[in-house]
C-alpha cells in the first residue's frame, strides 16, 4: 500500500535510468543520509563512534572492495587484508614525505598504490580460475605483510616497524575527535558506495557479471578478458586501500602489519558471503552482522552475574556460536542477508496483499 | 656441501609432516568434493583429546582408541549438520561452511579442554644421530616412516577393500556410484572418519614437536600449497607436494634469507606454488577440469 | 529477520543495562582488558589470575585507606580491535566507580590505545614491556612501561653474558646469535642489540622467525653452522618451545640460551619436555611462593575459595607473580596518590601522580610483604620505567630456579636512543613535551 510505484512516471530517459526509481526509496535514502549526518553526531557517544560505527563503516567498504572483486567479476580473493594494508601504509607515507599533501589526496594515492599491487598479484587471474585463483591471493597475503614489516622504510624506519596515523586535518578543520573521524569516514564511505553503486550498474559491471557467469562464453562474445578482470583487481584494490587507510586512521590510530593479517580477510570474506555475494546494500548488513555481533554477546554475558560463566568459556562459547551462525545462514539463505532485505522488500510492494 | 645436505634432508623430513596434514584434505576433497578448512581444527581437537587423556592418566592405546571414538562421532556430526543439508552447492559456499565449522570445533575443543598448553613425549628422544658429517633428527625419521606406513595403509584399504572401492567410486562420479546403489551418507562419514584419524595421527606428530596448542590449527596454512602442487585428489601428490615445500622452504630460508631478508618462510611456499599453476593449473598429479561452454 | 532480532536483543540488552546500574560508593576501578582464550591464553590465564586475586586480597585487607577495589573483564583474546572496544566500554568506569588504569598485557592493544589514554586522561601500563619510547614520560605522560622496557631487556642480557665472560671487555670477539620473533614486538631491539654490538665488539647475527614460529629448522641450522657462544631468544607463545625442541634436534646446548621475558615462563619450557632442561631466562621477579605477600594470598583469597586460577597448581608460577606484582604496583600507586588527593576514588589523572611518584624502596617492599618479589623501583615524570634490572633463571625440567643476583641494564647508553625515538614521535605528532624540571620530585632522571 505505501511502497508502490502506482502514480509515479517517468517523463524523461534519465528519470527512467535512475538508480532509486521509486520516489518511497529516494526518500528513505535521504532520511537515512540525514539521520546519518546530522543526528548521529549529536546523539552517539565516544564508545559508539569509536568501537562500532567507524568499524562497521569501514568494513563494509572493505567489504565493497572485495565484493565487486569475487561478488561482481567471480575471481575469488584472500588477500584482501594484504591490499588494506598496502593502502595504510602507502597513505601514512604519502601524507609523511609529500608535506602539505591534503589528506583526501593521500587516501586517494594510496588507495592507488594498493590498486597497482592488486593487478599484480592479480596477473595470475588470466591463467588460473576458480579456487586455485586463492593461492595468488593468499601469496599476496603473506608476502606483503613480510614486506611491510622487513623493509623499515615503509614504517619510517621506527624500531618496532608499527606506524601511528598523523593528525587528521581537512582544510584546517580538526577531525580527530571521536565525532571528527566519524564524520570523516562516513563522508568517504559514502561518495565511495555511490562510485561502487554506478560502477556495478555500468557497462563494466555487466561485463564483470558476464565474467563471473561464464568467463570462456563472455570471451567468446566480445568482452576483453584481460582488461575486465585486471579492472576488478585495480578497482577492488582501490577500495580496499582506501578503507585500509581508513582503518588505520580514524579507527585504531596506530596499524602494524599483523593487523592485517589473513585472519582479517577472513573476515572480509564472511562479511560478503553473510551479506551477499553481488550486493551493494549487503556489505552494510554483513559489516553489521560481524561489527554487532560479538559486542552484543559480550554486553549480554556482562549482564549476568558475574562469575556465573567463566570469561573464557564465554569466548569459546562465542566462537562456536558464531560458526553455527555462518553455518545456519549458508544453509538457509546462501545469497546472505542482502536477499532476506530483497525478499521483505518484495512483500511490501504487495503489502497488505500476500501476492 | 654438507651442510646444503642436512637443509636438504632436513627440509625433506619437515615436508613430511606437512603432507601428513595434506592427506586429510586429499582424502576428504576426493570423496565430498569440499575443500575442508576445518582439518586444522580437527588436527587440534584430536591432540587435545588425546593429551589431555593422558594428562589424568589414561594408557596411551586407551587414549588414542577414544580420542579415534571422538573423532568418528565428529564425522558423523558434521555430515549430518554440514554436509546434507548443504549438497550440490557451489564449492565456495561448501569452503565456506568448512570455515565456520573450524570455529565450532576449535571453540568446543578449548571449551572442552581449556586453554593451556600441553607438553606431549611420544617416547622418542631427539638427540641428534650423526650420519656422515650431518645431523638428523631421529624424530623427524621416526615421523617419515610412520607417514609412510599411513600411506600404505590408506593405499591398501582403497585397492584392497570393498569399502575403498566405494569410496574411489565416490570420488569418480557421485551420480554413478549414486545409481549403482552406494550409501552416500555412509561414505561421507567413513571418508570424515579417516580423515579425522589421519588428523590424529598429524595432530601427536606435530604435538610432541610444537607441545599441543592454540596454534596446531595453523599448521593447515602450510597444507595448501602442498596441495596445490601435488594436486587436491591424489595423495602421492600430497607426498610429493610436501617434499618439494619442505625442501625448497629451507633451502630458500638459508640461502636466500640472508640475501633479501629473514622470515621468507612464510610466503616463499605460495610463490612457488603460484609458479606451479601458472605451468601446470592443476598441479603435478591432479585432475585437469575440462571446460565446457 | 535474524537481524532483526538481533537489533532488538541488543536494545533491550542496553536498555536493561542502563536500568540496572547501582551507583557504587568509594570504589576504585580497574578495567581489565583480559584474554582467557587463544593461543596466548597461557600467559592472559595467569597475569590476570595474579592480579584480581591481589586485588581481592587487597579488599580483604580493608582496601587501599578503606577504598575497595573493583573490576569488570572484557574478553580481547589478544586481538587489537577487540582491545579497542574494551578499552572504550570500560573506561568510563564501573557504577560510578571510576577507572584507575588499564592494563591490556599487549603490545598491539598497547599500541592502539596510547593516543586515547592521553586523550582520555587513564594511564596505560604496560608492565616489563610496551614502547620503548614510552619510558620518556614528557612526551608520553601517560604510558608506564613498568619496571623493564624492551631496551634494558637486552641490554641487561648483554650485561649477564658480559658477567658470563669475565667482565664486558671480554665480549670481544664472541658471537650471540638473536632469534627474534617476527612482529614489532620482535623487531624493537635489532638496532639497540646492534649498538651494544658496535660498543663492545661483538659479533652479532639476527635471525628472524616469522610469525607463529611453528617451523624453526631452518634457523636453527644458520645456527649450528654459525656455532655461536650465546643465543638470545626474544620469542612469544609457540615460537619458545619449538625453539628449544629445534636447538635440542641441532644439538646446539640449552645452556647457552637466554630467553627475555616473555620467553620466561613455565608454560614456554615445559612443552619442550627434556629438551628445555638447562635453558635460561630473565624474571623482573623470581617465581615460587615463599613471599609474604604470596601466602597472605594463599590464606585469605585462595583457601576461602576465592582464588582466580582455574588449575590452583599455577599458583607461584611466572605469570601469576607477574600478575601479583602488577597489581602491588598499580595498587601502590593509588595509595600513594591518595596521600595527595585524599583517601577517595581517584581519576585517572590523579592516579597518573601517584604513577609517576611511585617509589619503592627495600623497606616498603619489606611491609607490602614483597621483598626480593619486586625489584626497588623510582618512577619520575621523565622516567617511567623505574627499574630496568632483572635477574637470571634457569630451567631444572620442571621449575625455576634463580641462578644470579639483580643484574641492571645500561641505562645511561639507552637513554639518548629512547629520547632521540620519542622525540621523533613529537615532532611527528605535533606535541610538545612536558618540561619535566618543573616537577620538584624529578630528581633522578636516570637511573
Amino acid at each position: 500500500m505505501f511502497y508502490q510505484e502506482a502514480g509515479q512516471f517517468s517523463t524523461r530517459y534519465t528519470q527512467d535510468h535512475r538508480v532509486f526509481r521509486l520516489r518511497q526509496d529516494r526518500y528513505g535514502l535521504s532520511t537515512l543520509l540525514l539521520f546519518a549526518f546530522v543526528a548521529v553526531p549529536y546523539l552517539g557517544n565516544d564508545y559508539w563512534f569509536s568501537a562500532i560505527l567507524i568499524p562497521f563503516l569501514v568494513l563494509s567498504l572493505a567489504g565493497l572492495g572485495l565484493n565487486l572483486l569475487t561478488g561482481y567479476a567471480g575471481q575469488l580473493s584472500l588477500g584482501s587484508a594484504a591490499f588494506m594494508a598496502v593502502g595504510a601504509f602507502a597513505t601514512y607515507n604519502v601524507e609523511l614525505r609529500v608535506p602539505g599533501s591534503p589528506l583526501l589526496l593521500s587516501m586517494a594515492l594510496g588507495g592507488g598504490v594498493a590498486a597497482l599491487v592488486a593487478v599484480l598479484f592479480g596477473l595470475p587471474s588470466l591463467r588460473i580460475k576458480g579456487f586455485y585463483l586463492l593461492v595468488s591471493t593468499l601469496a599476496a597475503q603473506f608476502f606483503v605483510t613480510w614486506a611491510l614489516t622487513r623493509f623499515s622504510w615503509f614504517s619510517n624506519n621506527s624500531a618496532s616497524g608499527v606506524i601511528s596515523a598523523p593528525r587528521l586535518e581537512i582544510s584546517g578543520v580538526d577531525l580527530n575527535s571521536p565525532v571528527g573521524r566519524y564524520l570523516l569516514t562516513l563522508a568517504v564511505v559514502v561518495g565511495l558506495f555511490w562510485l561502487g553503486k554506478n560502477l556495478v550498474c555500468s557497462e563494466l559491471g555487466r561485463n564483470w557479471m558476464a565474467v563471473r557467469d561464464m568467463d570462456t562464453a563472455a570471451a567468446v562474445m566480445g568482452i576483453a578478458l584481460l582488461k575486465t578482470k585486471l579492472l576488478a583487481f585495480a578497482i577492488s584494490g582501490f577500495f580496499l586501500g582506501v578503507a585500509g587507510a581508513l582503518w588505520a586512521f580514524t579507527y585504531l590510530g596506530t596499524v602494524e602489519p599483523h593487523g592485517f593479517d589473513l585472519n582479517r580477510s577472513f573476515q572480509i570474506l564472511f562479511i560478503i558471503i553473510i551479506g551477499g555475494l553481488g550486493s551493494i546494500l549487503g556489505n552494510f548488513l554483513g559489516a553489521a552482522f560481524i561489527v554487532l555481533f560479538p559486542v552484543l554477546l559480550s554486553n549480554l554475558v556482562a549482564l549476568l552475574p558475574a562469575g556465573l560463566i567463566d570469561a573464557g568459556q564465554i569466548e569459546n562459547l562465542q566462537k562456536m556460536a558464531f560458526g553455527i551462525l555462518i553455518i545456519v545462514f549458508l544453509v538457509k539463505e546462501p545469497e546472505g542477508l542482502a536477499r532476506l532485505w530483497q525478499k521483505f522488500r518484495e512483500r511490501a510492494r504487495l503489502w497488505p496483499l500476500r501476492y | 656441501m654438507e651442510f646444503f645436505f642436512e637443509v636438504l634432508i632436513g627440509g625433506l623430513l619437515a615436508g613430511v609432516m606437512y603432507a601428513l596434514v595434506a592427506i586429510g584434505f586429499v582424502l576428504i576433497y576426493k570423496a565430498s568434493g569440499v575443500f575442508n578448512f576445518a582439518q586444522g581444527a580437527m588436527v587440534l581437537f584430536s591432540a587435545l583429546t588425546f593429551v589431555s587423556l593422558l594428562e589424568r592418566g589414561v594408557p596411551f592405546w586407551l587414549a588414542f582408541v577414544i580420542s579415534l571414538t571422538a573423532m568418528v562421532l565428529l564425522a558423523v556430526a558434521v555430515e549430518r549438520a554440514v554436509l546434507r543439508p548443504l549438497v550440490n552447492r557451489s564449492p565456495i559456499t561448501l569452503f565456506m561452511a568448512t570455515l565456520g565449522l573450524s570455529y565450532v570445533i576449535e571453540g568446543f575443543a578449548q571449551a572442552l579442554w581449556g586453554a593451556q598448553v600441553h607438553g606431549l613425549e611420544l617416547g622418542i628422544s631427539d638427540e641428534p644421530l650423526e650420519l656422515g658429517g650431518m645431523l638428523l633428527s631421529q624424530f623427524d625419521i621416526f615421523a617419515a616412516v610412520t607417514a609412510a606406513l599411513l600411506v600404505l595403509a590408506l593405499s591398501l584399504l582403497f585397492n584392497k577393500t570393498r569399502i575403498g572401492l566405494s569410496l574411489r567410486a565416490v570420488a569418480d562420479d557421485p551420480l554413478a556410484a549414486l545409481a549403482v546403489g552406494i550409501r552416500l551418507q555412509r561414505v561421507w562419514v567413513l571418508v570424515w572418519a579417516v580423515a579425522g584419524f589421519v588428523g590424529l595421527v598429524a595432530g601427536l606428530l606435530w604435538g610432541a614437536r610444537l607441545g599441543v596448542q592454540f596454534s596446531l590449527s595453523l599448521v593447515v596454512l602450510k597444507a595448501l600449497p602442498v596441495l596445490i602442487i601435488g594436486g587436491f585428489t591424489s595423495i602421492s601428490g600430497a607426498i610429493v607436494g610436501g617434499l618439494i615445500i619442505g625442501a625448497s622452504e629451507k633451502l630458500a630460508e638459508v640461502y636466500l634469507g640472508p640475501v633479501i631478508g629473514g622470515g621468507i618462510e612464510n610466503w616463499f611456499p605460495y610463490v612457488l606454488a603460484l609458479l606451479f599453476l601458472l605451468v601446470r593449473p592443476a598441479g603435478l598429479f591432479g585432475e585437469r577440469a575440462i571446460e565446457r561452454v | 529477520m535474524l537481524k532483526r532480532s538481533l537489533l532488538s536483543g541488543l536494545a533491550l540488552a542496553i536498555s536493561l543495562s542502563a536500568a540496572f546500574t547501582a551507583q557504587a560508593d568509594n570504589e576504585q576501578y580497574f578495567p581489565l582488558q583480559s584474554y582467557r582464550v587463544g593461543p596466548y591464553a597461557a600467559g592472559g590465564t595467569g597475569f590476570f589470575g595474579g592480579f584480581i586475586d591481589y586485588l581481592k586480597y587487597v579488599n580483604a585487607n580493608g582496601g587501599v585507606n578503606g577504598v575497595k577495589l573493583t573490576w569488570s573483564e572484557c574478553e580481547t583474546e589478544y586481538v587489537v580491535e577487540k582491545g579497542v572496544e574494551c578499552y572504550e566500554r570500560l573506561k568510563k568506569g564501573l557504577n560510578g566507580a571510576p577507572a584507575a588504569a588499564t592494563n591490556p598485557l599487549s603490545v598491539g592493544i598497547a599500541y592502539a590505545t596510547l593516543e586515547r589514554s592521553t586523550a582520555d586522561k587513564l594511564p596505560l601500563i604496560t608492565i616489563n614491556h610496551g614502547r620503548t619510547d614510552s619510558t620518556d614520560g614528557s612526551v608520553f605522560p601517560y604510558a608506564f612501561p613498568l619496571q623493564l622496557n624492551p631496551y634494558s631487556e637486552v641490554s641487561a642480557i648483554i650485561n649477564y653474558i658480559g658477567q658470563q665472560a669475565g667482565g664486558l671487555d671480554q665480549l670481544e670477539g664472541k658471537k650471540i646469535v638473536t632469534l627474534y620473533h617476527g612482529s614489532p614486538y620482535g623487531k624493537e631491539t635489532n638496532e639497540v642489540l646492534q649498538t651494544l654490538a658496535d660498543k663492545y665488539g661483538f659479533k652479532l647475527t639476527l635471525l628472524e622467525v616469522p610469525h607463529p614460529g611453528n617451523e624453526q629448522q631452518s634457523q636453527w641450522l644458520n645456527i649450528r653452522r654459525e656455532k655461536p657462544d650465546w643465543v638470545i631468544l626474544r620469542g612469544w607463545g609457540v615460537m619458545n618451545p619449538v625453539a628449544l625442541k629445534t636447538a635440542q634436534k641441532v644439538g646446539f646446548p640449552a645452556d647457552h640460551i637466554i630467553g627475555n621475558i616473555w620467553s620466561n615462563s613455565e608454560d614456554d619450557a615445559a612443552p619442550a619436555g627434556a629438551a628445555a632442561k638447562g635453558y635460561i631466562a630473565i624474571t623482573t621477579h623470581p617465581s615460587g611462593t615463599d613471599f609474604p605477600v604470596l601466602q597472605g594470598i594463599q590464606q585469605q583469597v585462595v583457601a576461602k575459595g576465592n582464588g582466580d586460577l582455574a588449575d590452583p597448581k599455577r599458583f607461584g608460577t611466572v605469570y601469576y607473580n607477574l600478575g601479583v606484582v602488577n597489581g602491588i604496583l598499580n595498587v601502590e600507586a593509588v595509595r600513594i596518590a591518595q596521600e595527595k588527593f585524599g583517601k577517595q576514588p581517584l581519576t585517572g589523572e590523579q592516579v597518573r601522580w601517584g604513577f609517576e611518584h611511585l617509589k619503592l624502596d627495600d623497606a616498603r617492599l619489606k611491609e607490602l610483604g614483597a621483598l626480593g618479589l619486586v625489584q626497588p623501583l623510582q618512577l619520575s615524570c621523565s622516567d617511567h620505567e623505574g627499574g630496568g634490572a632483572v635477574r637470571f633463571q634457569q630451567w631444572d625440567g620442571s621449575q625455576w630456579k634463580l641462578i644470579s643476583d639483580w643484574v641492571q641494564a645500561d641505562r645511561a647508553l639507552l637513554r639518548p636512543i629512547i629520547e632521540a625515538s620519542s622525540h621523533q614521535y613529537a615532532k611527528e605528532k605535533g606535541i610538545t613535551p612536558r618540561d619535566c624540571s618543573q616537577d620538584s620530585s624529578d630528581v633522578n632522571r636516570v637511573g
